[in-house]
Formats: structure tokens, sequence, C-alpha cells
């Protein structure tokens, strides 16, 4: 049997996704029942969700303006007319045996999400976004099956990638990146314990140079990042295992076992349902008013991945802190609130820092978020400023943060209070190197006589005798000045 | 029959708020007539005598302390299983729904009871609405109060024969292609399917959700003005149903027809019609032209599709709103050893030979690759048909054809589905183009069975059928059932 590895270099993977993203919105797609997770089976329902004889549904508009959210962020095309179609199949956890989706008029087409694929940014093309009802959950216990209608007639967004993902960590990062930018536009709590994102992944595998598609399985089922990449990478190898033992992918969906790990499957294309798409006559076209987009557009905020271009190019972040900035939309308007606070050139790498180490570490141990922050970013850069400007030390700054943090003191009014200004002053420091130099005439000796290491004697004695408030620079080339060397 | 049982809805107000009767009097002959008349009859499925009579306490209680009195205080009137009814067993005439008690009302009933009607039970109907005859009805036969071994027509069947035979004063019916005017016109009653919107269709067991409409079926026209009044109007729960002001219908019934412009649309007389309903008709032309309208001939061209295009629209509809009876969350559930299982064994039992029909044919027209040749196809018709509506009214305020191509027909007499299916031309075109239309009695065969006119009007403008229909019925009046 040929090595993974080695098939990999003549074949390639192809991913497309197909991601459930649930809407934070207060009451159902079409009724008025509301949403909330864990409440008792079957309390969120009414004749609508439960799909009871003489029963309608009506729109919920709160989902078209989130949906509206998200396809102006992925830069798609926006339908001003589309449709809502009926697709049937019959399970208990769909009470109408038909669920309310889009078909052949989606809301958005045609947009693009930008992925951070190393460091640089991938554009994957979005095929298209639209509506969609949930449907409830079945529990199979014993020889009964339970039905849980809280979650039917949720309202969802399907977002369908091109097939143009190439690994299993790029799918990922798509899930990643879709995560990241529903929580910035906070049209979904995006919650993937709680089943916020679901996804399933149309995974072929074709010849390097090849431009036609392999057959495809469509994986069911897999609602974590890392079940993502597992469930991929397992399917990409049992495709290529196929392959190199002389058999073919055969199209049908698998369905993950996360406690498994492995799919198994769950129905052939013979099998696969005539969903019997038509229009669904009880709801009008969806109209989206030129109002609404113009309110849309104005309200939409600066995106997680441009911010993430900006925070390198033009404040000079590297890209591991731009990623990191970037990761909450709260952290990174605390950053861009502090820039605000301290528009020097250059300083953005600084302030990074001390957010992402100082400020972070310090919230993670209070077990609290970005936006409770008790240091708010005015008060972090008048700190970072009386370190750029050799007020204090670095090291003396984090004593300082730390004060600030747990007080509330400005930072300048500790370093007045403490006195632990830094020493700048050329006489001052050299009169301290000298009274060290002089008290240790031994060192001094060696060192001269070559024994390097003993450098860092001077220094800390220096430092001592300041109680750590030389210049650290000064006080490197004063103690170089004197020791001549 | 004299005394309550044929008392207008005008008679039943005014004398209840004259002190001259009481609601529960009403209720109580009403209730009489029922227990004495519908073993032969057939009409009821299931009675709620204890709501109806807390009703008619509540508007005598309301009249004793002068409090303003509904538009249908004290008014009897019976719902086609079709309606849902909160605590009351609706079946749609179907066994798959046998037993079910509803948790919620329609709006249809909400607005009634609003108004102070007396609702006394649920009638008769074809299964689902489909049928022209209620013999698809899976639990008993309705007969026709003109003639016992006949048909009372459907899918109203029942809410025609109670109204007919005075075991209500009014009723709804439900209408998807012609199932409120074709009953009506059978039992010698006035039916109106209202503008598809005008009237909510929560609550409204769906048969085909672009074409049903529920209207009322009364003993004269200005009986089904005052309850088409009182359930018009927009509703919030039905996507569907129209944003528009409500005129005073009533207000129509004295205004005649002076001037009016009457279109004869040249197709509808074309075809096989019974003489005799020919020459009712021909007399219904000399009524209206008496009375100062204008008859002007006007052409449909597209009306042949309309029956073709309906058999795909309506039972494709069908397939989709009747997925939902599975035996899963209500209705009757049959034994069964896997989930495949009891839905065939389920549906298998619950639905009945035409249901079935019909949702086989429906989940043909939907199937994958098929929508374009069938459903979308056909709702071009319907566009091509709604246009050929438009044009006419261009010309003419109101048309006129006959109700049925024949009258009242025997039990067990239509051989086919088709043929049953043909009895529905003349009403089909009305649906697919979601224009109001009527029917009035204009006249009786010599065996003594009624004979409709339709009526047929713009957009919203049931108005002008009411108009048009006041002036027939005054000069054709053909009396109650013997």
């Amino acid at each position: 049997m040929t090595e993974l590895a080695q098939l990999l270099k003549d074949f390639e993977p192809v991913i497309g996704l197909e991601v459930h993203v649930q809407l934070a919105t207060k009451s159902k797609a079409f009724s008025a029942s509301g949403i909330e997770f864990g409440a008792s089976p079957n309390s969120l329902t009414d004749p609508t969700v439960l799909g009871l004889p003489g029963s309608l549904p009506v729109f919920n508009k709160a989902a078209l303006e989130l949906a509206l959210k998200l396809g102006v962020a992925t830069g798609s095309q926006i339908r001003a007319k589309s449709r809502f179609a009926r697709k049937h199949y019959f399970y208990p956890d769909q009470p109408k045996n038909y669920q309310i989706t889009q078909f052949d008029e989606p809301l958005c087409e045609n947009g693009h999400l930008d992925l951070i694929v190393g460091g640089a940014v991938k554009r994957v093309k979005l095929q298209r976004i639209h509506l969609e009802e949930d449907a409830g959950k079945n529990t199979h216990v014993g020889a009964f099956s339970h039905v849980d209608l809280n979650r039917a007639g949720v309202p969802l967004c399907e977002v369908v990638s091109a097939p143009e993902l190439t690994s299993s960590e790029e799918a990922a990062e798509f899930m990643r990146a879709l995560h990241r930018l529903v929580r910035w536009l906070e049209i979904s709590e995006a919650d993937m314990e709680k089943g916020h994102l679901r996804c399933d992944a149309n995974v072929s595998v074709r010849l390097r140079g090849e431009d036609r598609l392999g057959t495809r399985t469509e994986l069911k089922n897999i609602n974590s990042f890392r079940f993502v990449q597992n469930a991929i990478d397992h399917e990409i190898a049992r495709q290529l295992r196929l392959i190199d033992s002389g058999g073919r992918v055969e199209r049908e969906t698998r369905l993950w076992d996360a406690d498994l790990g492995q799919s198994a499957p769950m129905r052939s294309k013979e099998e696969a349902n005539d969903y019997r798409y038509f229009p669904d006559p009880d709801l009008p076209v969806m109209v989206v008013e030129g109002a609404l987009m113009g309110n849309i557009l104005r309200s939409l905020p600066e995106l997680p991945v441009a911010r993430f271009e900006r925070y390198q190019k033009i404040h000079n972040v590297t890209a591991d802190d731009a990623r990191t900035l970037i990761s909450d939309r709260a952290l990174a308007e605390y950053f861009d609130a502090a820039l605000e606070a301290h528009p020097k050139d250059g300083s953005g790498r600084t302030i990074a820092n001390w957010m992402l180490t100082e400020l972070l570490g310090a919230l993670n141990k209070a077990g609290i978020t970005i936006a409770q922050s008790p240091m708010p970013p005015q008060r972090l850069i008048s700190l970072v400023k009386l370190v750029e400007e050799g007020t204090i030390s670095g090291k003396i700054g984090k004593e300082i943060f730390e004060e600030s943090y747990r007080t509330g003191e400005d930072p300048a009014a500790i370093v007045e209070r403490r006195g632990v200004q830094q020493i700048s002053d050329e006489a001052m420091l050299w009169a301290v190197v000298e009274k060290v130099v002089s008290a240790s005439p031994k060192q001094t000796t060696d060192y001269q006589g070559g024994k390097d290491s003993l450098f860092g004697y001077f220094v800390g004695q220096v430092m001592k005798e300041t109680q750590g408030r030389a210049n650290p620079v000064m006080t490197t080339d004063l103690l170089r000045k004197r020791l001549g060397r | 029959m004299s005394g309550v049982e044929l008392w207008s809805i005008a008679d039943i107000t005014r004398r209840i708020a004259a002190g001259e009767v009481t609601a529960a009097k009403i209720l109580t002959d009403t209730i009489a007539r029922i227990t004495e008349r519908d073993g032969e009859l057939g009409a009821y499925l299931a009675t709620d005598f204890e709501g109806a009579q807390t009703a008619a306490a509540l508007v005598d209680a309301m009249r004793s302390a002068n409090l303003p009195l509904g538009p249908l205080a004290g008014v009897p009137i019976a719902l086609k299983d079709m309606i849902v009814t909160k605590g009351v067993v609706t079946t749609a005439g179907s066994k798959i729904l046998d037993g079910w008690s509803p948790p919620y009302n329609a709006t249809v009933v909400e607005r009634l009871r609003a108004a102070g009607a007396v609702i006394v039970g649920k009638v008769n109907c074809d299964e689902f609405g489909m049928g022209s005859s209620t013999e698809n009805s899976a639990y008993k036969k309705t007969r026709n109060p003109w003639d016992a071994t006949r048909v009372p027509g459907g899918s109203s069947g029942g809410s025609s024969a109670a109204v007919a035979a005075g075991l209500c004063t009014a009723s709804l019916g439900t209408d998807t292609g012609g199932s409120i005017r074709q009953p009506a016109a059978f039992c010698g009653v006035v039916g109106l399917k209202p503008t598809y919107g005008r009237v909510s269709r929560w609550g409204i067991v769906a048969f085909a959700s672009s074409l049903d409409q529920v209207g009322p079926i009364a003993r004269s026209v200005a009986d089904a003005a005052l309850v088409l009044q009182a359930i018009s109007g927009h509703d919030p729960l039905d996507s569907t149903s129209l944003a528009q002001p409500v005129p005073q219908f009533s207000e129509s019934i004295a205004a005649g027809v002076t001037g009016l412009k009457v279109g004869l649309p040249k197709e509808y007389f074309a075809g096989e019609i019974d003489p005799e309903i020919r020459a009712a008709l021909d007399n219904t032309v000399a009524a209206l032209k008496e009375k100062g309208a204008e008859i002007i001939e006007v052409s449909l061209p597209h009306t042949e599709l309309a029956l073709p295009a309906y058999y795909i629209v309506a039972p494709a509809e069908a397939s989709s709103n009747l997925a939902r009876y599975d035996g899963i969350r209500y209705g009757t559930r049959a034994d069964a050893s896997d989930l495949l299982d009891l839905y065939c064994k389920t549906r298998g039992a619950g639905f009945g030979p035409e249901v079935k029909r019909r949702i086989m044919l429906g989940t043909y027209a939907l199937r994958s690759g098929y929508y374009d040749a069938y459903y979308k196809k056909a709702q071009q018709i319907r566009a091509l048909i709604k246009r050929d509506f438009d044009a006419a009214f261009e010309t003419v305020d109101v048309l006129l054809t006959p109700t049925t191509p024949a009258p009242a027909f025997a039990f067990e007499s239509k051989a086919t589905p088709l043929d049953m299916y043909l009895g529905d031309i003349f009403t089909l075109a009305c649906n697919l183009a979601g224009l109001p239309g009527m029917s009035v009695p204009c006249g009786l065969t010599k065996n003594r069975l009624p004979i409709g006119a339709q009526l047929l009007g713009k957009p919203l403008d049931e108005a002008t059928l009411i108009r048009t229909g006041a002036v027939i019925e005054s000069a054709l009046a053909i009396g109650a059932p013997p």
C-alpha cells in the first residue's frame, strides 16, 4: 500500500463546505415562538412550529436583516426579490415533512469569504447564502424515539462555498473565518457547543493538474473546528486508499461519528430524496427594500480581515499579533481605540504587545473579557507613553501596569508617587557607574582581562544602586566607556 | 317550514335587539331542528351545543345589560369541517384527523365570535375539500335538501345543505375550485367565494394554498354580505391576506344594476349545458336587463385551459400540504414496525382514494426535472387566464355564467373521477385568477332542483357581486326546499 503522503503528491483534495449558521433572532423564522437553548422539550412551539393543520408561516423580518448583513459583508450579490421554496422529505423532526428554504432564487449569490491561511489572506468564493428554517431534534431512547421541536423553525443561513478548499486545514480555517465574521457582525451567537454553526463537507480528490472534479461524497454532522479537520482528513485518506487499491469513490452521503472518529455511509445516490422543490404558496416574494439595504450598508463595521491587513501594513503589527487582535471584535475595537489615543507611527506593535501580554494576561487570570476590562485603552496608552518616552523602564512598566490594573490609578500618578522614574541623567548615572566600578577592583581586572560574562555583574550592581531605575541603554553605554571595552 | 329556522340575519339581530326573542330561544329551536332533521340530512359531523349555549347566553346577557351587540349577535352558524375550532373536533372529512381536537381557533372563528355569532357545529365536506359531491367524506353521506336521492354538491356540501334545510342561519365553506359556489347552486342557496386574500386562511386546513379561500353560504345575498363583512380583512397571521380596506357590503344590497355592464363570456355558454340551466340563465339575463343592466358578450379565450391547469396546481400544492399527516404529532396513527412502515400504513389507512389520487398526481407533477413542464407551466396558464379576466373587466363590471353545467346529480352517478372534475369547469378559473365569485339561485328545474347563476367580479369587488346578486335574487326567488 502506498503511503498517504506519497498519494497526496499525485492527488489533490477538493473541498466545498455548506455551513448552517443559526441567526440570533428573538423569535422563530416563521412564527412568534421564542428561541432558547436547553428549554424543556417542546415548550417553544406553536401551531406553525408544530405544523398543525391550518397553521401558516409569517416571515420574521429580523432574520432578513441578519442575512443581509452577512450577504453584504461577503460581497454577495443581493437579490432584490427572492423566494421561499418547500423542500420535501419525511422525517419526524420536520413537522410539515417539508422544510421552508430557498432554492432557485436565493437571497445572496457570488460572494466570498476571506480566510487567513499561514499569515496570508485567501479569498474563497461563496456560491450562495440563503435563508431557511431549522428542524427539530430526535433522540432515541431504547425502543422509543423522542422528538423535541424547540429548534424547529429557528432561522438559519446556509452558506455554501465553491469547491475551492484544498486541505482540511483550509476547511477548518473557513469555519473559523465564518465563525469570526458572524460573531463580528452579531448575526449569530455562534456557540459551537450549542450547534449554532453546523457544517457539511463535500469532499473529492483528483489527480493534480486535472480540471474536472472527482466524484464527491458528502460528510454530514461535523460541528466543531476539530471535527471538520478530522472528518475531512479521514475522508481524504479513505478516498485515496480506495483509489490506490483499484476501487472507485461512490457518490454518497456519509455521517461522521465524532466518538468513533470515523464516517459511515448514510445513503447512496440512488436512495437520495427527490425534494420536489416548488415556491411556497403561503409566502409572498421577499422584497429587499432600498431603505433596509441602505441601513445595512451604513452600519457595516470594518471587517476582521480588513483590520488584519491594516494592522500589519499601517501599524506595523506582526501577523501573529494581528491575527489575535481580530479574533474578537471587542479586542480589535480596544486596539483601535488605543491607536486613536496614541496616533504615533509605529507604536502599533508596542501597543499590541502591551495589550496581548500584560492586559490579556491579567484579564485571563481574572476570567473576564476585554469588554469588562477595568483598564480603558486611554490608560494603557498613558503607560505605553511613559515607557516610550523613557520615563520608566519596561520592567518598571510591568509593575505599574499591575498596580494600575488593580487600583485604577493613573500610571503617571503611580510613577510620581512611587518615585520610580527612570534615571536618564548622564551625570547622575556616571557617578553611580564610577562608584560601582571603584567598589569592584577584582571584577574590573577580570573583565578587562577578557572575562566578558562579568559585564552583567556591573549592570546588576548599577541597577541595585538605583533600585532598578537606571536607564538600561545609558547604563550599558556608560559602563562600556568606564571599563574601556 | 316557517319560523325561526328561516329567519334572516337581519330578522334575528333586530328581534334580539328589540327584546322580542332571546338568542337562547333561537339556539334552542335550531338545536331542536338539527336533532329532528339531521339524522336524515347528514350535514353535521360534530355539534358544540354547549359552546353555542354559552355564546347565546353571552348575547342575551349583553342585551340585558344594554351593551352594544355584534352584527351577528345570536345568529346560529355552522362551519365546514376544514375550519379549525379550538376544543371542537376538526377532521376535514378525513379519517387521518379522526378525533383531532385543535388547540387553537381559525381567524374566521375568532371574528365570528367577536361579531356575536353562535357557532353550533362542524359540517360535512369532501375529504380535505377534494370533491364535488361530499361523497368523499370519510364519515357520512350528506343529502340534498331538495331531493334526498341527490348529492348536495361539494366540497362544502354540509355547509350548503345545513343552510338550505334551516339547520343553521348561515355557514362558512371553503372554495378551492368551486367548493362554495357549486354546492350553493345545488342546494339553492347563496355562496360567495371572496377575492384571494380578502379572508384570512389562518386555521383553514390547507388543500391548495394559492387557491383556497373561505366564504359565506347563506339563504340570501344580504345574509352572505353580513357574514362576509364579519370575516373579511387583513390578518397578520396570514402572509397572503391583503391589507386592503373592507367596504360596507350591505350598502350594495339595494344599489340596483342600472347602468351596470354585465359580461357574458361566450366560452361559458358554448359547451354542453343542461337546457334548463341555459333557460334559467336566459331569464337571469332578461331580469338584469329589465332592471337597467347593459348586457355585453365578452371572450375569455383561455377558459378551456383552466381545468388542466387547476389539476396540476391544486394536486401539486395538496401533495405538499398533506405531507404533514404522518401520524406522529396528531390524528390517527397506524401500528407499525418502523418509521417507513408507520408513514405508509398511517397514510394508507388514513386517506381516502380521491385524496391519494391527488397526492399521486401532485407528487408526479413536482418531481425533479418536471417542475418546469407542469407546475411552472400551469402557473403561466394562470397568468394568461388572469389576463383574460383583466381584459374583460376593462369593458364590463361583472361577469355572469352558469355555476354548473347541470343540476345536482344522484349519488354514485359519476362513473370516473374525470366526469366529476368536468362538473367544475365553470368555477375553476375564478380561483386560478384569485377573483371573487358568487352563486345565486336563479331558478328551478322541472324536477324542482335549484339552478345557480355565477357572478365573477374584479379583484376586491365583492360589492358588485352583492349588488348584482341581490337583483337576481329579488327577481327570481326560488323559495325554500320542501
